[in-house]
């Protein structure tokens, strides 16, 4: 076995030996050329992609801004819904988890496995919610049994809470999903996101961007497969500003609660400011079903409601005011004698001719001679129909908006109409057809073309009382910042001060509080005992119905729709104003049935309030 | 047959920088799998088992005489490439590869096996068959055969990387031991040919390696992630790196293998260019004491030997950080002493014995 020393030849594997380690060296040099590059030359370049690599940011939901009454009251707060809901990395067992959690919940296991496929492609680092809403015991439950169910996680997330229930629900709106046109509305705006909350109406959604905050931020690192590794808050969310609304919250509920069972509104006025106290439309619904997401046949209900539970009555409702119109024209009559010869009494035989038509009174058998104060008081049609004509339905008309009828008022709220007060330019410009002198007569009772909006009737109302001054109604109070910055408080705003001599308006007052007063007033069941009181029927005739209308509606259905709107307005105190008040109830037949009790319960429940205040301030 | 020379020429600063560097790797370990809270123990305690098995291993082959080696080569070939045969038909299927043969304790890689085997049974060869004016093509049939029956075996499990390996280690001692500029020409334009004409044997997934190789950023969530998020890790490592524990990359696991394949990846984020230099230094300083090693070597079956040993070290070394940072395909070849893995270490281990064993012996004839 040749074991030799190595070959004689040394020179030559020397240099074998030589080359060798050149090529070694080469090769590391070329790594270390390699690794200076990378690291040294491009070292910003992959530093930029390994932050970009590992972090997500995640929106955290601001809370919406609270809405408070006049004193404080809650009346759109928020609270913690809980959802049960699931962190994909570290669940173990899928089947059993979904079983166990069904368990829990009492609730279809497959249920909870549709919405945990629905989410299948939902990124790994955010948990999928199995279920949203449930109750504070489940919660405890789960929470209780969270050893046995890794990926369990329990959300909390802020929803929209209303104490007051369904009373103000058509002020309030709701909130709801952003949909895709809204978001294409705010193109551009970076605190608008798919899946962001919204307001879909009334203050929430003409007051979204002052009551939504602005969303914090999560900072999310995760890995490579999307599983979260850890998380920390990078920017806090900042809840929405508060709103203070001018409403009363009990008597908004008492409105609401009075109108149960009716379809109508009720507007409670403060007369100095012009202040929103109470603004009520019925039928109404609970804002608590959007909470969670709406069902879709819950909202189709909703929409093919007859009486129209969505439709804010007291701001888009327009009827005929009906004997309500009076004051207007018993103001002009006395602010203008010399047209209206308003000392002369005029004899009501139940009926008068005008042209070669017979105008009716309510009463067939005449109110006899008539002054303001009975005309008012017993509402004698007649006296009315001669005074219009007297006085000019473009006089009419102009005094009308002057008193807050036919014009719009821009509050934040959903489908605020502005009624129509006729006149000749517009009847003109309408149907190309000149006034008659009827129409005029028949203004002047709140009928024919004249629609009014329960909010306007209490403006009206708030108007006279105050003697003249036409305040802008406001809702919003004030708007209270959370960085403590300076409250934005909404001041009174006068849009028009009428000149009416003192001797027109007392006039006027005192044939308001014979209404109430007087053993022959339309409206002694309103009296209050203690409370001096001043007010007006009405009663809006509902157009015929055409035939087409009645197909497919029930007997009761038609009797109904063919009654009669009934109409109120009242102040008080007479003889120091604070409230103006305005009910309408859609054919509620006449005044003291069922517009004048609640309005009483109205008067009731302010001034025992306000009592009761005074004795504990005592 | 214990001789006490051998304790007093062992060489100890070479199992110095085998242990530095291991212990270097171990800790690398720690960092590189510190999010991973499944497997019990963690896989550092592990490897630092393995060191020990590895230790152990290495000691064992430096005090075998070198002259039992050369008669244990050809049975342990064949066993080996019997064993190869075997697995071929009967393997287990681990990731799409047949390269593992479960033998009760642990599971068999014998394509590892054969690079240490390789390494004795060419040196034999080589040792014997010397030429003044180098190795003509007929004298290079024999080796040759010798090493593309397990080579093509290995290829086919598939293991393109272990195959590249033996293919490198073989032509590293063939070079070594001199080749005709003439065989060589030849050599080499035959492999061009046949590397063109092998592009329609390789797999798919071998396939699409070389692709992505070649153009990373065409599929970045596919193929081409291991190589972009690799690159993005040593990268982002800067100058100073990052710090111990502190890679984004390898602590957020965007980074691929990182306790095998990439483990480079994962040191060179956290200790960057500085660390990089070092622990390639100390790569250098084993290869080149190899080197010397074989150079003062006792007679030419131990150069040979050393020479083998030492380019597994080398190619695998080369290889892997080649790959990690984007100069090669992925391939699937460990850092020695670095990457986890007990089949690794205890290749390296036997190599580094080889050479320890050689040196040891530098004196005796």
């Amino acid at each position: 076995m040749p074991l030799h020393a190595p070959l004689p030849d040394d020179e030559h594997r020397k240099r074998t030996f030589e080359w060798l380690l050149f090529v070694v060296a080469i090769f590391f040099l070329l790594i270390v050329a390699r690794l200076w590059y990378l690291q040294v030359i491009k070292a910003e370049h992959f530093e930029l992609l390994a932050q970009r690599n590992r972090t997500r940011y995640l929106p955290i939901a601001a809370p919406r801004g609270i809405i408070f009454d006049r004193n404080g009251e809650i009346l759109v707060g928020n609270r913690p819904s809980f959802s049960v809901s699931v962190l994909r990395q570290d669940v173990t067992d899928k089947t059993a988890l979904i079983e166990d959690i069904a368990r829990i919940l009492a609730c279809d296991a497959e249920e909870i496995e549709k919405n945990w496929d629905k989410y299948k492609y939902f990124p790994q680092y955010l948990p999928i919610p199995l279920k949203i809403g449930i109750t504070r015991d489940q919660v405890e439950q789960l929470s209780e049994n969270s050893m046995y169910l890794p990926g369990m996680i329990i959300e909390t997330k802020p929803v929209r809470s209303y104490p007051s229930g369904s009373a103000g629900a058509h002020i309030f709106g709701h909130v709801g999903l952003i949909s895709a046109e809204e978001l294409a509305l705010r193109q551009g705006d970076s605190n608008y996101r798919a899946g962001d909350l919204i307001g879909k109406g009334g203050l929430e959604k003409h007051l979204n961007s002052t009551l939504r905050g602005t969303d914090g931020q999560l900072l999310v690192e995760v890995d490579v497969k999307g599983k979260l590794l850890r998380q920390r808050v990078k920017r806090q969310p900042t809840p929405g500003q508060n709103l203070v609304l001018t409403l009363d919250k009990n008597l908004q509920q008492c409105a609401q609660r009075e109108l149960d069972g009716m379809a109508g509104a009720a507007v409670v006025l403060d007369v100095a400011t012009g202040q929103i106290l109470a603004l009520a439309s019925s039928p109404t619904y609970e804002p608590d079903i959007f909470t969670n997401g709406i069902s879709t046949s819950a909202w189709s209900e909703l929409l093919n409601n007859p009486r129209a539970p969505l439709q804010n009555r007291a701001v888009s409702g327009q009827y005929p005011p009906g004997s309500t119109f009076k004051p207007i024209i018993a103001l002009l009559a006395a602010s203008h004698p010399e047209l209206s010869h308003v000392q002369q009494p005029i004899f009501c035989e139940g009926k008068t001719r005008i042209g070669n038509r017979d105008f009716r009174c309510w009463k067939r058998s005449g109110h006899g001679s008539v002054d303001l104060n009975k005309a008012m008081r017993e509402s004698c049609d007649v006296w009315f129909y001669h005074m219009s004509m007297r006085l000019d339905i473009d006089r009419i008309a102009t005094m009308a908006r002057n008193m807050g009828l036919g014009r719009g008022y821009n509050l934040p709220l959903d489908g605020e109409r502005e009624g129509l007060i006729p006149e000749r330019a517009w009847k003109r410009g309408r149907f190309n057809e000149s006034w008659y002198m009827g129409e005029t007569a028949i203004t002047g009772i709140g009928q024919g073309y004249v629609l009014t909006t329960p909010l306007q009737l209490a403006l009206m109302t708030a108007t006279i009382a105050n003697g003249g001054t036409l305040y802008k109604p406001q809702i919003l109070k004030k708007v209270t910042s959370h960085t403590g910055g300076k409250d934005a408080e909404v001041k009174a705003e006068v849009l028009h001060h009428n000149s009416i001599p003192a001797v027109a308006i007392a006039a006027v007052k005192a044939s308001l509080e014979a209404v109430v007063h007087d053993p022959r007033g339309t409206g002694t069941t309103c009296r209050i005992e203690g409370l001096r009181l001043a007010g007006k029927t009405g009663t809006a005739q509902v157009v015929r119905l055409a035939d087409e209308d009645e197909k497919g509606i029930t007997k009761e259905e038609i009797a109904y729709r063919h009654r009669d709107h009934a109409l109120f307005i009242a102040y008080a105190p007479a003889d120091n104003p604070e409230i103006a008040i305005a009910v309408i109830i859609e054919h509620g037949e006449y005044a003291s049935k069922t517009a004048i009790p609640v309005t009483r319960a109205l008067l009731l429940e302010y001034f025992s309030t306000k009592e009761s205040d005074e004795a504990t301030e005592k | 047959m214990f001789d006490r020379r051998l304790v007093t020429n062992l060489d100890w600063g070479f199992v110095g920088l085998i242990l530095l560097t291991a212990s270097i790797g171990i800790v690398n370990l720690y960092s590189a799998t510190s999010g991973w809270d499944s497997s019990s123990p963690p896989l550092y305690i592990k490897q630092c088992l393995w060191l020990g098995v590895g230790v152990l291993v290495m000691a064992a082959v430096a005090m075998f005489n070198s002259r039992h080696l050369l008669h244990l080569g050809p049975g342990a070939y064949a066993v080996c490439t019997a064993v190869l045969i075997a697995v071929f038909i009967l393997g287990e299927t681990n990731m799409g590869a047949t390269r593992w043969l479960d033998v009760g304790l642990f599971n068999l890689q014998p394509s590892e096996i054969m690079k240490p085997v390789i390494v004795i049974v060419l040196a034999q060869y080589f040792s014997r068959h010397e030429r003044q004016d180098g190795h003509s093509l007929r004298d290079l049939i024999v080796p040759g055969i010798t090493l593309l029956i397990p080579t093509a075996l290995i290829i086919k499990q598939p293991d393109l990387g272990t195959g590249m390996m033996l293919l490198f280690i073989g032509a590293t001692m063939a070079l070594f031991s001199g080749i005709r500029p003439k065989t060589l020409a030849f050599i080499s334009s035959a492999c061009v040919t046949l590397a063109a004409g092998g592009w329609f044997l390789l797999h798919e997934y071998q396939r699409a390696r070389i692709r992505t190789f070649l153009n990373p950023e065409h599929d970045p969530l596919g193929s081409g992630y291991h190589i972009i998020q690799s690159k993005i890790a040593i990268g982002s490592g800067g100058f100073w790196g990052k710090g111990f524990m502190q890679g984004s990359q390898s602590q957020l696991s965007f980074l691929p293998e990182r306790h095998t394949d990439f483990v480079f990846s994962v040191f060179a984020e956290e200790w960057g260019m500085f660390g990089a230099l070092i622990l390639l230094a100390l790569y250098v300083l084993i290869i080149f004491r190899g080197i010397l090693v074989a150079h003062k070597a006792a007679n030419n079956f131990g150069m040979y030997l050393t020479i083998g040993a030492t380019s597994i070290i080398f190619w695998h070394a080369i290889v892997n950080l080649c790959m990690v940072m984007g100069l090669l395909p992925v391939v699937g070849v460990p850092l020695p002493l670095f990457s986890y893995g007990g089949t690794n270490m205890v290749t390296t281990m036997v190599a580094a014995g080889m050479i320890l064993n050689v040196s040891m012996r530098r004196f005796m004839l």
